[in-house]
Formats: C-alpha cells, sequence, structure tokens
C-alpha cells in the first residue's frame, strides 16, 4: 500500500512545475528549524498560523506568477524597466546578501543533517558544494528538473515521521483552527519568525523567472494558478506535520528549546529509527535541494536585471559575471560552515534582518507593477484584490519588521 | 573638450544656457526622430518648472560637460510627439537586440559624438552601452563630477554596441512604421541565431517579429525554434501569416510543428495554405511522430533507374532549392519502387552519358514508414548514413530521413 501511494504522490509531482518547486524550496534548513521550534516548544499551539500564513503566500505567490505569465518577463526585470537601474542595484545587492545567508544556513543543514548519520561536514560539505555547482554548471536543463521533481516528493519524509510519532492527533486539529494569543515575548518572536521564514523576497524572484521560463502564457494562466496555490498549500502541510512531529516528540515529554533542525530529529528517536532517518534524510533533501535552487535563483535574478548575460547554456567566458557570482556564492557559502567557531547564529540573524529591510520594498514594487495597466492589460489586480494585497502586504511589513527587531535585540546580546 | 564624446548619463541634467547665458532649465531626455535621421539626435527636451520644452538640434550653439549654449532662443512646449525615440522613455534600461553579436541585450547607456552641422554643434549617436562600465557611470551619475567618473571608468573595460547594429523592439505595428523600425537586421542573421534571440523575448515581442519578418526567413528561424515556443507564436499569429510561414517550411518541420499545435488551429492554418503543400504536410501528420513517417521529409530528388548523369544534373537544376543540404539522389523503377541511392559527389566523377545505375551504391538500406525511431537512429549509427530513403507498404519511395533530423533526435533525449 506504501509502494503504490508514494507511486502516486510521484506521479503528481511529476505534472506540477514552477510553483510547486517554489514551495518546496520554501520549506529549507531555515524553514525546518523554525517549523521544529515551534512545535518542540509551544507543541500544537502555533498551529493555528498555517492557515492565515498559507493564505499571505498565496497572495503573493499568485501576483508573481500572474506577472510572469502576462508579461513574459522576469520580476528583476520589470523593476528595472519600470524602476530604473539604481532602484534594481539596491534590490539586487541586498538580495545577494539576504540569499548568501540562506545558502549558508542551507549548507549548515546539510553539514548537521548529514552528521547524524556519521558523516563528518568536513566530507559533506565539500562534496554537496561541488555536486550543487556541477549538477547545475554540468548538467542538462532536463536532468536538472527530473532530481528536482524526485526532491520535491522527498518531502512525503517529514509527513510519514509526523504519522511515525503518533502525536495527538485531537489536539493537532483543533490547534490548527482555534488561535490561541500570548503576550508572551518568545511566543511572539515564534508567530513572526514563521511568518518571516514562509514568505522571502527570493521566492518571488524565483517563481516568477520559473514561470517565463515554462513558457506559461496568459492563456494558460488559469491552470498554472491552480499549480501554484497548492504549491502553497503543500507546503503547509508539510509545516503542519514537522509542528506536529515534534509536538508529539519533544514537546509532549517536557518543552524545550532545540539548537537546529538536526537536534529536532534526534527527539524523534525514541519514536524508532524510522521517524529519525526519515526526518534527517528529509533535512538533508530540504537543504540540498534549497542549495542547489538558491544560487541559482540569485544569479540569475542579478544577471538579468543588471543585463549580464546569463544561462547555463553559455560558456565561462561568454557569461563571466554569471558563473564567477555562482561559484561565489556556493564556494564561500558552503567555506564558512567550515571554519572552526565561526558565529553561524549571528549571520543568520543578519540575514533575517536585511531579508525584512528588502522584502517590504520587494512587495511594494509587485503590487505597483501588477497594477500598470500598460504591462498587464486586462490582469491588473482588481480593488477587492489589491485591497486584500495591500493588507497583506502591510501585515507583513509589520511582522517582519517586528522580526528585524527581534533579531537585532539577539544580535545585541550575542 | 578632446574627446569628442558625450554620454547620455551626463547629458541628462546638462544646463541649458540661452544667449545671454542665463539658465533655461537642464536635459531630461533627448529625442531621435528616425524618420528624418536615424542617428542625429532630433530634439532636447529641457524641463524647466514644470513645464517641459524642447530644442531643435539646429537651436544649438555648442554642446559640452560644462553646458548646452544654445544659438536661437525661440522654444516650443513639449507635446508628445509618436515619431520620437525618446532615449530615457524608449531605450534606456529596455532590451533591443544587438544583431552583430547576436543577442538580446539591456541598454544602459548611451555614446554620442559631438559633431560639426551648420555652424553649430549637433550629437550623433554612436554606441549603446551595456556592461559593467556604463552600470558605474549610471550608478554615480549626478553623485560625481562627471570629469571624475571618466576618469574612474576608465579600469572598467568598456562594452558598447554599435548604434547600426541595434535593433529596437516594439511590438505596436503603427510606432514600428513612425519609428521607421525595420526588421532588415534580423532579416540578414542566420535564421539559428535569429531562432535563439526569439527564445529570449516575451511573447509580444516574438509576434511582433515574426509578423513583420519575411515569410521564408520566418519559416527557417521557426524551424530553429523549441516546439513549446514555435506552438506559441504560431497560435498569435494571424492565421494568414502563419499559413504563409508554414508554407515555407520544410513539409516535415511544417508538419511537426502543426502537431504542437491545437487541433482547431492547426486545421484552420492547413484551410489557409496553398494546395500543394498542404498535401504534403496533411500527409506526414498521419504518421505517428516517432516513426519513420513522422521523421522524414517529402523533399528530395528521385529518377528513374534508367536515367544518366546528364538527367540527374538537368533534375538538379530544377530543385535548386534543395541543394544546401541534398546529398544523395535516389532511383526508382517504372512503379515508383525504391531501386537504388547514388550519393551526389559521384556525378562530378563520370561523364554525362552514364547511367546513374552503375553509380548507384552496393548495398540499399531503407526504412518502412512504421519503423520505430530508435531503430532509425541505430541504422544511421551503423551504417555511417546521411540520408535514408523511407518506403510505404507498397515498398514506393516516401520520404526521406537526414542526419540532422537525426541529430535533434538525439539532442532530445
Amino acid at each position: 500500500m506504501w509502494k503504490r501511494f508514494r507511486y502516486q504522490i510521484a506521479m503528481f509531482f511529476a505534472v506540477l512545475g514552477p510553483g510547486l518547486i517554489t514551495a518546496n524550496v520554501d520549506n529549507d534548513a531555515g524553514g525546518i528549524f523554525t517549523y521544529s521550534q515551534a512545535g518542540a516548544k509551544w507543541g500544537y499551539l502555533p498551529l493555528w498560523t498555517l492557515i492565515p500564513i498559507t493564505l499571505l503566500l498565496i497572495v503573493t505567490q499568485e501576483m508573481c506568477s500572474r506577472m510572469g505569465a502576462v508579461t513574459g518577463k522576469g520580476l528583476s526585470d520589470l523593476i528595472r524597466e519600470e524602476f530604473g537601474l539604481r532602484t534594481t542595484f539596491l534590490v539586487m545587492t541586498a538580495l545577494v546578501l539576504v540569499n548568501y545567508g540562506n545558502i549558508v544556513s542551507e549548507f549548515a543543514g546539510i553539514a548537521s543533517s548529514l552528521e547524524l548519520f556519521g558523516i563528518s561536514r568536513y566530507l559533506s560539505v565539500p562534496v554537496c558544494g561541488v555536486a550543487v555547482w556541477y549538477l547545475v554548471v554540468k548538467g542538462t536543463y532536463r536532468s536538472v528538473e527530473k532530481i528536482f521533481l524526485v526532491s520535491c516528493s522527498i518531502y512525503v519524509t517529514y509527513i510519514i515521521s509526523g504519522i511515525l510519532v503518533k502525536p495527538d492527533w485531537k489536539q493537532a486539529v483543533v490547534y490548527s483552527v482555534k488561535p490561541v494569543l500570548m503576550l508572551e515575548p518568545s511566543y511572539i518572536a515564534m508567530l513572526v519568525a514563521m511568518v518571516g521564514t514562509s514568505i522571502a523576497p527570493w521566492m518571488q524572484f524565483y517563481l516568477q523567472a520559473a514561470v517565463v521560463e515554462k513558457g506559461i502564457t496568459a492563456k494558460e494562466y488559469v491552470q498554472s494558478r491552480v499549480e501554484v496555490i497548492l504549491g502553497c498549500i503543500l507546503t503547509d502541510v508539510v509545516a503542519f506535520f514537522i509542528i506536529v512531529a515534534c509536538a508529539g516528540a519533544i514537546w509532549a515529554h517536557g518543552p524545550r528549546d532545540i539548537k537546529d533542525a538536526a537536534d529536532a530529529a534526534v527527539g524523534l528517536k525514541p519514536f524508532g529509527q524510522y521517524a529519525y532517518f526519515l526526518f534527517s534524510a528529509g533535512l538533508f533533501n530540504a537543504s540540498f535541494f534549497a542549495a542547489c535552487i538558491l544560487p541559482l535563483s540569485t544569479v540569475y535574478t542579478v544577471c538579468e536585471g543588471l543585463g549580464f548575460e546569463s544561462g547555463v547554456d553559455k560558456r565561462f567566458h561568454e557569461a563571466p559575471v554569471f558563473y564567477w557570482l555562482y561559484t561565489f556564492l556556493i564556494v564561500v557559502g558552503a567555506a564558512v560552515i567550515l571554519i572552526p567557531g565561526f558565529d553561524l547564529v549571528k549571520m543568520i540573524l543578519l540575514s533575517q534582518v536585511i531579508n525584512g529591510v528588502l522584502l517590504p520594498f520587494v512587495l511594494i514594487f509587485m503590487i505597483l507593477l501588477i497594477n500598470k495597466k500598460k504591462l498587464m492589460h486586462e490582469w491588473t489586480n482588481s480593488r477587492f484584490y489589491n485591497f486584500v494585497a495591500w493588507t497583506s502586504v502591510a501585515l507583513m511589513i509589520g511582522l517582519t519588521m517586528a522580526l528585524v527587531a527581534l533579531s537585532i535585540q539577539d544580535m545585541m546580546k550575542t | 573638450m578632446a574627446d569628442q564624446r558625450l554620454f547620455f548619463t551626463e547629458l541628462l541634467g546638462l544646463k541649458v544656457f540661452d544667449l545671454k547665458g542665463r539658465t533655461l532649465g537642464v536635459v531630461k531626455d533627448a529625442a531621435i526622430v528616425p524618420l528624418l535621421d536615424p542617428v542625429r539626435v532630433d530634439r532636447f527636451l529641457i524641463g524647466s518648472g514644470a513645464a517641459w520644452l524642447t530644442v531643435r538640434h539646429d537651436q544649438v550653439r555648442s554642446i559640452s560637460l560644462d553646458g548646452i549654449h544654445l544659438r536661437d532662443e525661440i522654444l516650443t512646449p513639449y507635446h508628445s510627439d509618436e515619431y520620437m525615440l525618446r532615449v530615457v522613455r524608449d531605450l534606456l534600461d529596455q532590451q533591443i537586440i544587438d544583431a552583430q553579436g547576436r543577442k538580446v541585450v539591456r541598454v544602459t547607456d548611451v555614446t554620442f559624438e559631438i559633431q560639426q552641422e551648420d555652424g553649430g554643434e549637433v550629437l550623433w549617436v554612436l554606441d549603446v552601452d551595456i556592461g559593467l562600465r556604463a552600470i558605474f557611470r549610471r550608478l554615480v551619475q549626478g553623485v560625481l563630477p562627471p570629469r571624475w567618473i571618466r576618469r574612474l571608468q576608465g579600469g572598467i573595460p568598456p562594452h558598447s554596441i554599435r548604434w547600426e547594429f541595434c535593433n529596437i523592439l516594439e511590438p505596436d505595428p503603427q510606432r514600428r512604421l513612425r519609428l521607421n523600425i525595420s526588421n532588415r537586421l534580423l532579416e540578414g542573421m542566420h535564421p539559428a541565431d535569429l531562432a535563439d534571440i526569439v527564445e529570449d523575448l516575451t511573447p509580444e515581442h516574438r509576434e511582433a517579429i515574426f509578423e513583420n519578418i519575411d515569410s521564408e526567413v520566418a519559416a527557417e528561424a521557426l524551424s530553429e525554434v523549441d516546439p513549446d515556443i514555435q506552438a506559441s507564436i504560431l497560435e498569435s499569429l494571424e492565421t494568414e501569416k502563419a499559413a504563409e510561414i508554414v508554407e515555407e517550411m520544410a513539409p516535415d518541420q511544417a508538419a511537426d510543428v502543426l502537431a504542437e499545435l491545437e487541433q482547431e488551429t492547426s486545421d484552420e492554418i492547413l484551410e489557409e495554405m496553398e494546395h500543394q503543400p498542404k498535401q504534403e504536410v496533411r500527409e506526414l501528420l498521419e504518421f505517428k511522430e516517432d516513426s519513420a513517417g513522422g521523421m522524414m521529409n517529402t523533399e528530395y530528388v528521385a529518377l528513374r533507374e534508367t536515367a544518366t548523369v546528364e538527367d540527374a544534373i538537368q533534375a538538379l537544376k530544377s530543385n535548386e532549392e534543395l541543394m544546401e543540404t541534398l546529398n544523395t539522389l535516389f532511383l526508382v523503377d517504372s512503379n515508383d519502387h525504391l531501386t537504388g541511392a547514388v550519393p551526389l559527389a559521384r556525378l562530378f566523377l563520370h561523364e554525362g552519358a552514364t547511367p546513374l545505375r552503375s553509380l548507384a551504391v552496393d548495398t540499399l538500406i531503407d526504412a518502412p514508414v512504421t519503423e520505430q525511431q530508435d531503430r532509425i537512429t541505430e541504422l544511421f549509427d551503423k551504417y555511417n548514413l546521411l540520408a535514408l530513403p523511407v518506403v510505404d507498404e507498397g515498398r514506393k519511395l516516401a520520404g526521406v530521413i537526414t542526419a540532422d533530423d537525426i541529430i535533434s533526435v538525439l539532442r532530445e533525449k
């Protein structure tokens, strides 16, 4: 029966594209940590946030994919064409910094997940760094896409490990729809972090570019929208199971803070080798997958926005900026993990701060762009949709600003 | 100024002085009127207060980094002119096609040359600047004095495209006419390069190019484009134009493209086509895509087995359009049954009266229309073929598969 189930899941993934990949990369090492931490410390309480988060995610992702389908241009191209070079340059610089922070945390995820399997980071990180570089630079688009789709299906491991832990399903269901608000600072910080990790600037750029790359046009947009919405829902389904797994395995036996996502996997150990194994494998998969997508997405976005040659089908000397930046992001991203005593936490906090500063701009640019008749013709936002979009953006900006404040506070402390 | 060049980043914001040296305003934009002159800046748009004024090129006495001095003060208010190509609005940060470098690039800056004309100075567009040096100029423009910028940028390699190799993208056909944008540069490119460029463009620009370009060039380029994009281009075009392009394509490629389209659209296009190509394409459409029938094309030269070298030369003369790729002649008997294949080069080594029969290859390799694609590629590999004749159930010659078809198949795997 498992076999059949897995087969069907795999078939389902095969017909999906941009929305699904974006959504899955969203559950990267940082995301898994945040959800695990939420579950380990607060149990089932944070589950209610997933529905509003899904809605916010859908609103922003839908706008990006619509812009991609209608204009046939990436978000960085549109920002360049409509807001000029200086704005683009600032946005791109911030994006590189934020994404660099994310890449580092992906490599940290790779290191800690493979250490659970007894593989030293001094072996795993360089090998994975080379693999990531090689896969994208030397692989063909088709082979890479296949690997990504397989990678997407591996997220099922979280659902299975969530089930294996045998959590309290009744509580899980109740708290999924019952909002619990507390004026406890660490609880608020947790809520803010959950929103913060689920909506990141790079996703908007990546999704729109992927829609354009796939050649989806306004005509096929209706199908594409369904796919994007499905992707958003799946992201949070995975998040749900991560929280539930950690709530059932760790919180139920005594709420505590966890160190990193690998720590959460260790917490699952009493529930059998499988739960532990699946959770760790899932973490490795998510980290590796995101480590493939993030650097590539970053260089594509930057090169297109600033007008440099880009594309893996180009040779090194034809697209030097593209390849150098790509190589730099991977090498320096991976190398940092190997420096003994490097303050990773501080670096991730810093990247969250820049993330929070960049996100409002990206979202505001998106709404401004999508309302331009010249670009979107009859596909601009309706008045109601604009109301929803601006409200979501305002909410998101408020929450990210809170996250920035908390991150800065943490940075002062450390 | 020793250097007679001026960058647009320097022109923008330059002060404009009247005869008495009073400041009238600053340059907000510059416009070329391609119908009058494709390289000369025809007007400067000057912002003074809320209103914009227009300075014609013949009203300018001198242009330098220190400002523009006029020789005539009768300025007219700016009103939008559809015949103008405005640098800030239409060129800067937009994509254009670099016909010489054969790629799509984004304009970062424009380089002008200061020229003497009728006792005044005018600007000619020299280059469109892309790359790091121009990005540097844009970023520090207005922050550092222009002369410093010139000195500092020296360390960064320049990257520019000559203005005459730039093809501006404009989806609106009316405006294309007004701006005098031709497709001459694109039509001169190799179809495969044009195809690569088209793949990089947005759907509306693809449509604009295929709508206007010569059908023969369009057909050749379209054959090289990625199948998904082929379909979306044909769907976006007027049916008549689409039919014109498909007619010009080799029948096997035309059939492949039409097979990608929705049934309804492909029927409409077929309906518009002329009788002869329509028949051939219809027949090819009947075959499965991954069979010999689906891979073959019907453009080949076949002669009776009794024919001589002289006859063959005659036949080739009447099929001149096939010459670029043709490498084998086929022989058929009186029932059109395939009986032999003659490598083209052998014709040159024999007298006109030599019967073709004697020049045919020893072992004739052919395949039935139903043969699987994998098997066909095997045959090409095993026998080192350049062309493989395909025969129908009655062994009549139906078409030919050529090595370039095989390369495409292998590349897709």
